[in-house]
């Protein structure tokens, strides 16, 4: 879809505290999750309870920001309760939109409560416009968040052979495999981002001494090793030091983080309307400093000005950002 | 549409034919075109398999080298009464790319295996198999897509008994077929991003196809040296080989009667007929990882994630 009004900045909450944060820095909308394995951030002290969502459905709604839950993970076979009542209880709470990955669990929601906006997870990786076509055709998603494969003038062109909005990501962590599609984690742990709704575990995450070096390991695998004074990132398996063809490297990718501040007008231009922030796992401070960043930058855009994008280096992986596949040198 | 299945010949095997039925898999490396086409040739000259997958699933820019060998494969492979089976890529992104999968989706030749849901969309309303690279986790994703004309479905490897039981059993009230992967490096992730590329230093619109230099993937280690993964392009695999040799019996028993071998350079008409074997119930699986190990040269076997463990793992029964 292109020529959409403002674009939509939607901002992550793993906490109430987050969500107020994210509200209060300019969020038009923000993304959570119930605390459980329904959806892909259910990380220990993390989410809401329903309760939670209820009252802080209020606060966001008073303050005309909208509230999405994803329910983002694959339902266990033999078990989908826990997915039907997430998606159920979003209906009865009045959310704005659910975000949905699983096509049964897409059906379920379309059959039940067909009035429930559908968003589609970037875990479903719609990559191309048949793919999206489907999900529009047969669950009427209004939305789909694109995976972080594509590059600005593929979005652009995707833009104009489908008749959704699209929603990308502009910062935060960074997968670089296409979502939903990556069973490394699970490989390594037996927990996995499309069951489990998490990746590389901090239950699985063991730091070593040995002499002067800090050894990372992750399950039975050594995922990165630091030198003294080096600064240790948080092993993330895809983002590790491996040894491949003779060569030590960052084979998959460095730690870093996706930045696309820089972005801005181009993804406007290619017709995209929401623009995403990863991290619902990360604080309020964190969440207050990045939405307030793109509030200003989408700000000045609209009123057609130009400014320095802030400075965000100190909120990102190992203080490096990339742009991601949006650039085709990335890949 | 007529489906290339062998037992629809002249002898029709009763519904519910008990033969337990093996597919090799597509290839997923990029072997040298003739290599490619002397593979398939062996397949179907010697290889007790029922069903032969064959096209580019990993990356698009492949296609072209073997292309010109893939009639006389599908020829060779139908002479020899197998099932042929096109494979659709499984991360599509270009429109060069999608209308590639619209020219695949457009065959009514043969059974299409929908790697990626825009080709499954493509193919709704006619028999279409699913390949494990699209998401089907549950019954409810599991019927929406037979509903639609999926007649088989080979599902992702990384399903704990569990979950294959419950949708073994669900899919028995349907027309369609379940296929579990039982061997070969696991298929873990797959990216925009070249890492054969990347690791050579290229980029990956100039790669010069330095993914053809490793016939399996190239092994990534970890800091202590242990294997860990393997690249083959923009896919990143398992460095164990997953084998299911000692579930199968387990697997026969919740109803499912056909297996997927996915094709190493190891000779893959010996790994068939260990798994016929197996199938058959003439060796346990003690004897077919003492004949894995000498066929394959002792490479490491895993089987963690049928066993609800990390996939990494090889555990006993």
């Amino acid at each position: 879809m292109t020529g959409a009004a403002a674009m939509e900045l939607v901002c992550p909450a793993g906490t109430p505290a987050s969500l107020k944060a994210a509200v209060a820095s300019g969020a038009d909308a923000v993304y959570l999750g119930f605390r459980d394995d329904t959806n892909a951030r259910n990380f220990p002290g993390l989410n809401f309870s329903r309760a939670e969502l209820e009252e802080n459905l209020d606060y966001a709604h008073g303050r005309g920001c909208k509230i999405f839950l994803a329910v983002n993970t694959f339902p266990a076979a033999g078990d989908p309760g826990p997915w039907h009542r997430a998606v159920d209880d979003a209906a009865a709470l009045g959310v704005d939109a659910i975000i949905v990955a699983d096509i049964g669990l897409a059906d379920y929601a379309t059959r039940k409560h067909p009035n429930l906006r559908r968003h589609l997870s970037v875990q479903a990786s719609a990559s191309n416009p048949e793919s999206i076509r489907f999900y529009q055709r047969s669950f009427g998603v209004k939305r789909v968040v694109l995976p972080r494969v594509l590059t600005i003038p593929e979005i652009a062109a995707l833009n104009r052979e489908i008749e959704v909005e699209t929603e990308v990501f502009v910062f935060g962590g960074l997968c670089v495999m296409a979502e939903g599609r990556c069973s490394l984690s699970s490989y390594v742990t037996g927990q996995s981002p499309n069951t489990n709704g998490v990746c590389s575990p901090a239950s699985h995450v063991q730091y070593t001494s040995e002499g002067d070096r800090l050894i990372s390991r992750l399950g039975d695998f050594t995922i990165n090793a630091f030198e003294e004074g080096e600064p240790a990132g948080y092993p993330t398996l895809c983002k590790g030091r491996f040894c491949a063809g003779g060569k030590t490297s960052y084979l998959f990718e460095e730690p870093t983080s996706l930045n696309a501040i820089g972005l801005l007008s181009e993804l406007r231009e290619a017709g995209v309307t929401g623009l995403k922030i990863e991290g619902r796992q990360r604080g309020k401070a964190y969440i207050a400093k990045v939405v307030k960043s793109f509030r200003d930058a989408i700000d000045a855009m609209e009123r057609g000005e130009v400014i320095a994008p802030a400075d965000l280096s100190s909120l990102t992986e190992g203080g490096e950002n990339t742009t991601g596949a949006y650039e085709r040198a990335w890949r | 549409m007529m489906l290339d299945r062998p037992d629809q010949g002249g002898e029709v095997p009763a519904r519910g034919d008990a033969r337990t039925k093996l597919t090799m898999g597509p290839v997923l490396f990029n072997w040298d075109p003739k290599v490619w086409r002397d593979f398939y040739y062996t397949i179907a000259d010697q290889a007790d398999v029922d069903s032969v997958c064959l096209g580019e699933v990993v990356c698009s820019k492949r296609a072209p080298l073997f292309a010109p060998h893939i009639p006389a494969v599908i020829e060779r492979l139908r002479a020899a009464g197998k099932e042929v089976v096109l494979s659709s890529l499984a991360l599509i992104m270009a429109p060069r790319e999608m209308d590639q999968m619209r020219e695949l989706a457009a065959t009514d030749e043969f059974l299409i295996e929908a790697n990626d849901i825009s080709v499954a969309a493509l193919l709704e309303g006619r028999d279409h198999g699913i390949g494990p690279f699209v998401n089907v986790y549950n019954e409810g994703t599991l019927g929406f897509l037979a509903a639609r004309g999926a007649r088989r479905i080979c599902l992702p490897t990384e399903l704990p008994a569990g979950a294959i039981n419950a949708l073994q059993k669900f899919s028995a009230e349907l027309d369609t077929e379940l296929e579990i992967m039982v061997f070969g490096r696991l298929p873990l992730a797959i990216s925009a991003r070249c890492y054969h590329a990347r690791s050579a230093g290229l980029h990956k619109d100039n790669c010069q196809f330095v993914c053809g230099q490793d016939s399996d993937g190239l092994v990534v280690d970890t800091l202590d040296g242990d294997p860990f993964l393997a690249i083959n392009g923009p896919q990143t695999l398992s460095a164990s080989y997953l084998s299911l040799a000692a579930e199968i019996q387990a697997l026969q028993a919740m109803g499912i009667r056909r297996f997927r071998l996915s094709p190493h350079s190891m000779d893959m008409v010996k790994v068939a007929d260990v798994f016929r074997a197996l199938t058959t119930g003439t060796i346990d699986g003690e004897e077919a990882g003492t004949r894995i190990a000498e066929i394959s040269g002792s490479v490491a076997t895993c089987n963690g994630h049928f066993h609800a463990a990390s996939g990494c793992r090889s555990l006993c029964l």
